[in-house]
Formats: structure tokens, C-alpha cells, sequence
């Protein structure tokens, strides 16, 4: 079934809370794709660069879950090519805070594999109750 | 004096923010305004009516109105109050639409305040306003039209067949221009050279078109109706009257050098022939490649080489033709002079230059045509992708314009190379990877449709890189398919760069000899966008084509055409109108003490006897530099009198409530006026504690005029001017300079910040910064310490002696 998106004034709330975190108008990009025709690493990411501006721009929170916000490594590739002069990672940091303060990565420990748990660091899995309490 | 004074509603873009009954009710309040009212829109045909019949029936002798720029309808209420029998010079346009009701919009109450001061003003004004008649100019018949490309060929055949004197130049050996060296056109798909041929030809033909072809304009001078052009005609090494374009010469020459009218994809021979259809048809002498004269640089008498001379059967090569020099007297100008494609070396990403697949559409062009002829070409093999935008559409580059004709170039460049294919039966895989398909003209949806059908791809993504492998060469372009969204990473044999366009470097040296401002791409601006599209600020100077943006074929002839009406409208008549604004002297104030003398920049004012100082009224050019020299005040300039100017002033500085801060901006008519126009057009806000005066000059503000202004309550001084290079007045920003440096040292003398005055050069698209300029103005104005009455009375008591010492 095709998804349908919605439009409303939630969603250009979230547009403006990127914008003043990335200081990145947002909303000029012209969807051209040139950041992703240069980024190197479109291989591990999920949805493409300019998808991630177009997701923004429609205040698609969805965006938050992708994996391309992580792999973004602020090489500055799309940066020095970009026709509209936008950085696009600041609008990947941004989101990424947005992120970290939504705890959308938040885990529960129940639901890690006992098994598996034996195999994780354990300083990870501290810093990783520790980081949202406090 | 019987005052009418109209306050217009301009359809409520002033009557929205100002409440235009009460300024009428103020207005009807002042001295000698016997007549005062408010209307939807002054300019109609019933508004001008209206006021034709005020003025007959309350016997109006001068008229306000207050209402949009001066520099808008200013001619409008003119003949106006010609048509009512009453001089034109005896109205005044007072400006609160583009200086009040779209710069304070959300201030209305305080805008209301300032409608009525700034009426004010305009009614101080007219009271001194006096009867002047234009002054006549004889206007000849000789136009100068720089480029030879498709505008200029078009202007110079509308004017030359409508009976101007036309003078033709055009610094390749050719004219003909960028459409010269196309394929074919978009959307017909006519052969460029079939369609453009017979009109060079036409060009070469007609007995009221001089043709200087390899020749440079070096300097102009002068104004509307009496311009000096100096120009160079380079040596060609060929006597044109003798040369049958044999071409024994060329088979003869031993060098071979890139092609440039080939875009570099083919080779020619020191001595050539641009192209078949040239005009004039004659070989000449690439001096950069020839073997002799390269060597007869450093020995003047060499006789390296020469073949070519002993190959001619015309005997018609010279080796030792010189420069010459050319000059003319000119009437009008059109400024034709095209554009240079974008160097795609800056975008090294897409290599080009660098790999050898990679070309530019020009090249292509070139390829077609050559393909045509039946010539030996490149090989562009079989899958060929176009990547748009390359020089358009990039602030990277700083390049934020689009050049409205590569959409449909690589659209033809496409349908053209699908087309010899399948008639020559190969097949072919064209994709056009685009940022935005803009196919707006006549034709040219219908044009896209019709390539969509043949097969041609669309791929909706800009590229973000090119690389080669280097033992095949074929290129791998990276694209997102952004419609897809996925990535698209894919071999071609030829990349081809839709390249946008630039105003020419022949054209950048045209701007500077002739002063032409440049809108924000590097274009040359016209002077107003809609209603003035092919006339520049400075008169009798017109610009067609791509020199003003970047346009197509059909765009550019309707503007060439546009230039040759525009230039016509002011030659046929045989003499032109100028206003009568020019330096006067009070004779029972002058005392011929001969300071003014050496102050005037073009040497207008002397003696005519002992005692008597005369100015000559056909070289005075009405920059007021004059004024400040003048310690009697005996000098003076019509239309910006002394009186009018301090009364102005006095006006603007009236009702200053306690503790309001009022700042003065003098603007110059050619650049801050305008500016200050285009600020309210774009409704960009500024403080509403600022007061325009117009004046002709920045150097017509004299010391004298500042000092009175603190005198009378100012509390900043803001003066702006046009660029140096392109004020009409010679001199007048030296004179600027000077002057505000007298104010300075004058105020420090009573204790008074030299920062409330300033002074700045403006361009008129610098409207972020006009903007800045009047906060900071302000600001200043508001600074602490305001300047005490006291300040104020000392500098009113010791004024002239400080002006001048003994």
C-alpha cells in the first residue's frame, strides 16, 4: 500500500526546530541530488542524502530513524558542491540530536539476548542507561 | 500663490498604511494651499482630468502631489500641467509611497506623521519653483552598435533600413556571433547558418551599414547626441578589396592551430577563413600563430616563412599592415556585445578538459555540423549523457541565475544526435540528467514532448561526479535518480556539459568604458525591468540580447529590434529636450572674486569682463560643485536652488517633538534616489525617523547646506552617491569628499561628533545595504550626547566665519 504523508503545521514545526538547531534554511534546497551523486558513503546508508532534505522539509519525523543520519561523517562532499550553499552535516547533527534527546535509541534490557548481552561491552551498556537518567 | 496640493490613494498601496484624508486636511492647512485633496489614483485619466480642471477653475499656479516617485510619474504631471496651460516645471512630486507607506507599513499612525512632513517638504519646494524651458540639443543620425551577433545584426538592419547612419563593430573577424556557430535552432530545428546567413549578408549589403570587423572600441566620451568613439581596427594581413577567398593561402600555410570558431574540435591554418559564410568573406592573419609575424615581434624585418604571400594569385597578403586608429561622432549607443559560455574548468569535478569524453554543448554543436558536412569528426560513440546546470543555477560559483536556453539546447543537441542515427542507422542511448526541465517558450513544451518521444531519458538528478577509466576512457558519471531515489552509477561514452552563459569579456570592457552598472549575475542592468527593459541608466546608451541575460534567439531579436525603436524615438526628431538644470549666478550678490573659477570641473564658469562672472549654460553640466566655493551665496543651480534646498531642509526638521532624533539623507537622482525607490518596491523597512531629499549630485550639498541642517535640528547627515565611474558629473565625488571634510572639521569645532556626518558611494542594487546605511544613520542620530541648543546656536552664530575665514 502507498504510504501517505501527511502535511500539517506538526510537521512544520519539526522543519523550523532543524533549521534553528542546523542554521540551515532548509526549505531552499531544490532537491537536485547532487550531495548524493558526491557522497562516498551512500552504500551504507539507507535513504539518500537529499531524501533525508525532502523528509525534513515535509516534517517527516521518520527521518529520525534512519541509518543515513548515523553514517554521515561530515566529510563535506555535498557541502562544497551543493548549488544552494547548504551544509547538509549540520542538518545530520542536528538530527541526530534531536535523536539522542527524543531517546528514540533508548534500549530495554529485556530485550537484549542474554546471550548477546555477555558479548557487549560493558562500559557500553552503562553509558547507555546512564546517558538519559540524571 | 494659489497652492493645489493632491494626496493619492495609489489604489491603497498608500491609503492602506496612511491615513491620506488627514494628510490632505494638513496640507490644506499650510500658507498659500488653496486646494487640497485625496484620490484613488492620481495618474488615471481621471485624475489627471481632475487636476486639468482644479487648475482652470481655482486658478492653480503650482501643484503638489503627494504620491509615488518622482522618477515614476515625475513626466506624467508635467505634461499634465502642460495639457492645463501652466508651466511644467511649477509641480512637485512628493514621495510617500516608495519612502513612506511601503518602508513603514507597520508603523501606520507614525507614517501618517511623516506623509504630512514629507508634503511639507514638497510645498516648501514648489512655493520657489520657477518657470524653466527645456533646453534643446541637435540630435544627428549615427548610431554605434558594438557586437555583431544576432542582436546586433538586428538592430543595425532595422536602423539601417530606416535611414540611420550605422556604424557596425565587431571584434571577431566575423559577425554573425554565438548563432553562427550553432547547429541548428530550437524549436524548428532550422539550420543556424541558413536562417542566419542571408542577414549577414543583408548586413554587408546595405549602404547605411558601415562594417568595422576585428576591430576594438578603446574609449568613448560624451553624452546623448554628441558621443566621441575611438576605435582600433586590427590589421587582417589581407587587402580585403583584392582577396578572392581562394584559399590558396590556407593550403599553403604550414600551421595548424585550434580551431576557435570550431570550439577547439577541429584545427585551421594561420591564415584563414572563420567559416564559409562569413561576413565580410576575406582570409586574414591569426597574428598569434603565424610563423612570420611571431617572428617579426623580435626582428621587425624577418622573412621566416611567407608562403602563404607566394601562394596568393591575388598578391593580396601584406605583412605589414598597421593598427588604425578610427574615430567617430556618435548620436546613440547599442551595447550588443552577447556572452562567453561558462568555463567548465571550474567545475573540476565533472572533468572537463581533463578527460577527454567530456565536452561542452558548443563542442557538440560543432560535431553536428561537421557530421552534416560530411566531414571527418569526433566520435562520440553510443551511449552520450547531458548534465545541465553546469555554470547555471550554483551559488557555489556564485552563479545564482539560470540560463533559460541549456534545457532546450541539450534537448535539441538530443533530438539531433537520435535523429542522424537512426538515419544512418545506429543506435544511440541519450539520457539528459537535469535539475529542472524549463521549457517556458513558444514551442518549447511541445519541443521536450516530442524528444521525451523519441526515446531521449530524463533522468531528474544533478550529477555529483565524473570519473575515467583510464584505459577505455569512458566516463562513470554518479547521479542520484531523484525522482527514484536511488543511485544511479552508469558508463557513457561522451559526457556533455550544458554550459550556461556569462556576459562576455568583450562586454565587461564594453561596461567599463561606458560606465554600465551590472545587475547582481553580472549582467548589464537595464535601467527599469519591465517598463524600461533595453534602455541602461545613462540616456541614448541601449543594450540588446545577452548582454543584458541571458536569452534565446527569438528573445534576443525582439530586444534588438526594441533597441533600434528606442534609439530611433530619440534621433528622429533631430533635436532632444534636456532639463534645464544648470548653474546660475545671482549677479547683485556676486562680487567677481573669481573663487568658483577653478572649482568648476569643466571649466564653464569666467570672466566676461573685470567684474562680472559669467557661466557658459552649454557646458555647465549641473553638478552644483560650484556652490560651495561661493562665500555670497551668488552661485546657484536651477531646479535645487539655495532657498528651495534650506527650506526644504527646514521643513524636514520642523515639528520635531521633544527628544526626537531626526536624521537627513541627501540622495543623489542618479543611484541613491533610485535605490532608496527600489528599498520601497522590495517593502524592505527602514527607520521611520529618516527624511529623503532628492538632489542632482552629491557635490551639490554644500558645506554650508549640512551646517544649516545642524543649525536646524538634524541630528545625522547621510549623503549618497553613485559609484565614482558612474556618476554623470565629472569630479563630483572629489568635491563630495571635500565638502563633507569642511562640515567635519567645523562640527569637531563646536563640540559636535564628525560621525553624524556620512558619506557613501552606492550602486543601485545594493539595497541590503541602503537599508543598513539608514538604521545605522539613525542609530547615530540616537547616540548619547545629543547636540545641545546651545551647540546648535553657536554654530549658527559663527557659521560664515567658519565657512570662511576672513
Amino acid at each position: 500500500m502507498i504510504k501517505k504523508i501527511i502535511i500539517d503545521s506538526e510537521g512544520n514545526k519539526f522543519l523550523e526546530k532543524i533549521e534553528t538547531i542546523s542554521g540551515e534554511k532548509i526549505t531552499s534546497c531544490d532537491q537536485c541530488g547532487v550531495c548524493t551523486g558526491s557522497c562516498p558513503f551512500t552504500d551504507n546508508m539507507d535513504i539518500t542524502p537529499s531524501n533525508v532534505m525532502r523528509k525534513v522539509q515535509l516534517g517527516q519525523k521518520e527521518v529520525l530513524e534512519t541509518k543515513t543520519i548515523w553514517v554521515c561523517a561530515s566529510c563535506l562532499h555535498c557541502m562544497t558542491r551543493c548549488p544552494r550553499g547548504l551544509d547538509l552535516s549540520k542538518v545530520a547533527e542536528a538530527l541526530r540530536q534531536i535523536s539522542l534527546r527524543e531517546a528514540i535509541d533508548n534500549f530495554d534490557i529485556d530485550q537484549i539476548d542474554k546471550e548477546e548481552t555477555k558479548k557487549l561491552p560493558p562500559i557500553a551498556l552503562v553509558g547507555s542507561f546512564r546517558k538519559l537518567t540524571g | 500663490m494659489r497652492i493645489a496640493v493632491y494626496v493619492c490613494h495609489c489604489g491603497g498601496n498608500i491609503s492602506d498604511v496612511i491615513d491620506v484624508q488627514e494628510v490632505a486636511k494638513f496640507a490644506d492647512e499650510q500658507d498659500e494651499v488653496v486646494l487640497a485633496k485625496h484620490y484613488s489614483h492620481m495618474c488615471s485619466n481621471q485624475g489627471q482630468n481632475m487636476l486639468i480642471e482644479d487648475i482652470r477653475k481655482h486658478e492653480i499656479d503650482k501643484v503638489v502631489i503627494s504620491a509615488c516617485s518622482p522618477l515614476f510619474h515625475g513626466e506624467t504631471f508635467k505634461s499634465v500641467l502642460e495639457k492645463a496651460g501652466l508651466n511644467p516645471y511649477l509641480v512637485e512630486m512628493v514621495n510617500i509611497r516608495e519612502q513612506c507607506a511601503w518602508v513603514h507599513y507597520d508603523e501606520p499612525r507614525r507614517s501618517t506623521e511623516k506623509a504630512k512632513s514629507l508634503t511639507a517638504i514638497g510645498i516648501e519646494k514648489v512655493r520657489r519653483n520657477s518657470a524653466l524651458e527645456k533646453l534643446q540639443q541637435d540630435i544627428g543620425k549615427n548610431v554605434l552598435v558594438i557586437g555583431g551577433g544576432i542582436a546586433g545584426i538586428q538592430a543595425s538592419l532595422d536602423l539601417g533600413e530606416a535611414g540611420f547612419n550605422v556604424h557596425l563593430v565587431e571584434q571577431k573577424p566575423t559577425i554573425g556571433g554565438r548563432m553562427a556557430q550553432l547547429s541548428r535552432t530550437f524549436p524548428t530545428n532550422d539550420c543556424a547558418a541558413c536562417i542566419l546567413g542571408p542577414k549577414m549578408s543583408d548586413v554587408g549589403n546595405n549602404k547605411n551599414i558601415n562594417l568595422y570587423t576585428n576591430s576594438e572600441i578603446q574609449d568613448i566620451s560624451g553624452t546623448l547626441g554628441d558621443f566621441h568613439v575611438q576605435m582600433t581596427k586590427n590589421p587582417t594581413y589581407v587587402d580585403p578589396d583584392s582577396c578572392v577567398s581562394c584559399g590558396v593561402c590556407a593550403d599553403a600555410c604550414p600551421v595548424k592551430v585550434d580551431d576557435e570558431f570550431q570550439w577547439g574540435i577541429s584545427k585551421r591554418k594561420a591564415i584563414y577563413i572563420p567559416v564559409d559564410f562569413a561576413v565580410p568573406n576575406k582570409f586574414l592573419i591569426d597574428e598569434n600563430s603565424c610563423l612570420r609575424l611571431k617572428a617579426r615581434r623580435k626582428n621587425s624585418d624577418s622573412q621566416v616563412c611567407g608562403l602563404c604571400a607566394k601562394a596568393c594569385p591575388q598578391d593580396s597578403i601584406s605583412f605589414e599592415q598597421k593598427p588604425e586608429q578610427i574615430e567617430l561622432d556618435i548620436d546613440t549607443i547599442i551595447v550588443a556585445t552577447g556572452y562567453d559560455v561558462f568555463n567548465a574548468k571550474e567545475k573540476p569535478e565533472y572533468g572537463y578538459g581533463k578527460f577527454e569524453k567530456v565536452l561542452i554543448a558548443p563542442q557538440m554543436e560543432r560535431i553536428i555540423v561537421q557530421q552534416g558536412e560530411g566531414k571527418k569528426t569526433r566520435d562520440i560513440g553510443k551511449r552520450i549523457a547531458f548534465i545541465q546546470c553546469v555554470g547555471s543555477r550554483d551559488e557555489q560559483l556564485g552563479r545564482e541565475y539560470c540560463s533559460r536556453v541549456c534545457c532546450m539546447y541539450a534537448t535539441k543537441l538530443a533530438q539531433l544526435i537520435r535523429h542522424s542515427a537512426q538515419v544512418a542507422g545506429q543506435e544511440k542511448d541519450i539520457y539528459v540528467f537535469y535539475t529542472d526541465m524549463r521549457t517556458f517558450g513558444k514551442g518549447y513544451e511541445e519541443y521536450y514532448k516530442q524528444t521525451q518521444k523519441m526515446g531521449v531519458k530524463f533522468i531528474r538528478g544533478r550529477p555529483g561526479e565524473i570519473s575515467e577509466d583510464p584505459f577505455t576512457k569512458k566516463l562513470t558519471v554518479t547521479v542520484e535518480d531523484t525522482l527514484n531515489r536511488q543511485i544511479i552509477q552508469s558508463e557513457f561514452d561522451t559526457v556533455i556539459l550544458s554550459v550556461g552563459l556569462q556576459l562576455s569579456a568583450g562586454g565587461e570592457k564594453i561596461a567599463d568604458i561606458l560606465n554600465l552598472p551590472k545587475s547582481t549575475d553580472g549582467f548589464l542592468q537595464e535601467a527599469h525591468p519591465k517598463f524600461k527593459p533595453v534602455d541602461t541608466q545613462t540616456e541614448g546608451i541601449f543594450v540588446a540580447g545577452t548582454a543584458q541575460g541571458p536569452k534565446d534567439i527569438p528573445d534576443s531579436v525582439a530586444q534588438a529590434s526594441a533597441t533600434a525603436s528606442r534609439a530611433i524615438r530619440l534621433m528622429n526628431q533631430g533635436k532632444i529636450f534636456n532639463e534645464p538644470m544648470k548653474a546660475f549666478i545671482h549677479t547683485e550678490k556676486c562680487d567677481a572674486c573669481g573663487k568658483c573659477l577653478n572649482i568648476c570641473p569643466h571649466k564653464a564658469i569666467a570672466f566676461s569682463s573685470k567684474s562680472i562672472v559669467r557661466i557658459n549654460q552649454n557646458i555647465c553640466k549641473g553638478c552644483g560643485s560650484c556652490i560651495a566655493s561661493c562665500p555670497k551665496d551668488a552661485i546657484d543651480l536651477q531646479m535645487f536652488t539655495n532657498e528651495q534646498l534650506s527650506k526644504e531642509v527646514k521643513a524636514a526638521l520642523s515639528n520635531k517633538k521633544e527628544g526626537e532624533r531626526r536624521a537627513l539623507i541627501f540622495a543623489d537622482n542618479m543611484c541613491t534616489y533610485k535605490l532608496a525607490d527600489s528599498v520601497g518596491t522590495a517593502k524592505k523597512s527602514y527607520p521611520i525617523e529618516t527624511r529623503i531629499i532628492r538632489i542632482p549630485s552629491s557635490s551639490r550639498v554644500s558645506p554650508k547646506l549640512i551646517l544649516q541642517a545642524f543649525i536646524l535640528g538634524a541630528d545625522a547627515i547621510f549623503i549618497g552617491d553613485c559609484e565614482e565611474k558612474s556618476t554623470p558629473f565629472k569630479d563630483s565625488i572629489q568635491a563630495t569628499e571635500c565638502n563633507v571634510r569642511v562640515a567635519k572639521d567645523i562640527l569637531k569645532k563646536v563640540g559636535i561628533a564628525d560621525n553624524r556626518i556620512n558619506f557613501f558611494q552606492f550602486v543601485t542594487v545594493m539595497l541590503p545595504k541602503f537599508v543598513n546605511f539608514m538604521h545605522q544613520t539613525v542609530e547615530i542620530a540616537k547616540q548619547k550626547n545629543p547636540i545641545t541648543l546651545e551647540q546648535r546656536r553657536i554654530l549658527e552664530d559663527n557659521l560664515q566665519e567658519y565657512l570662511f575665514p576672513n
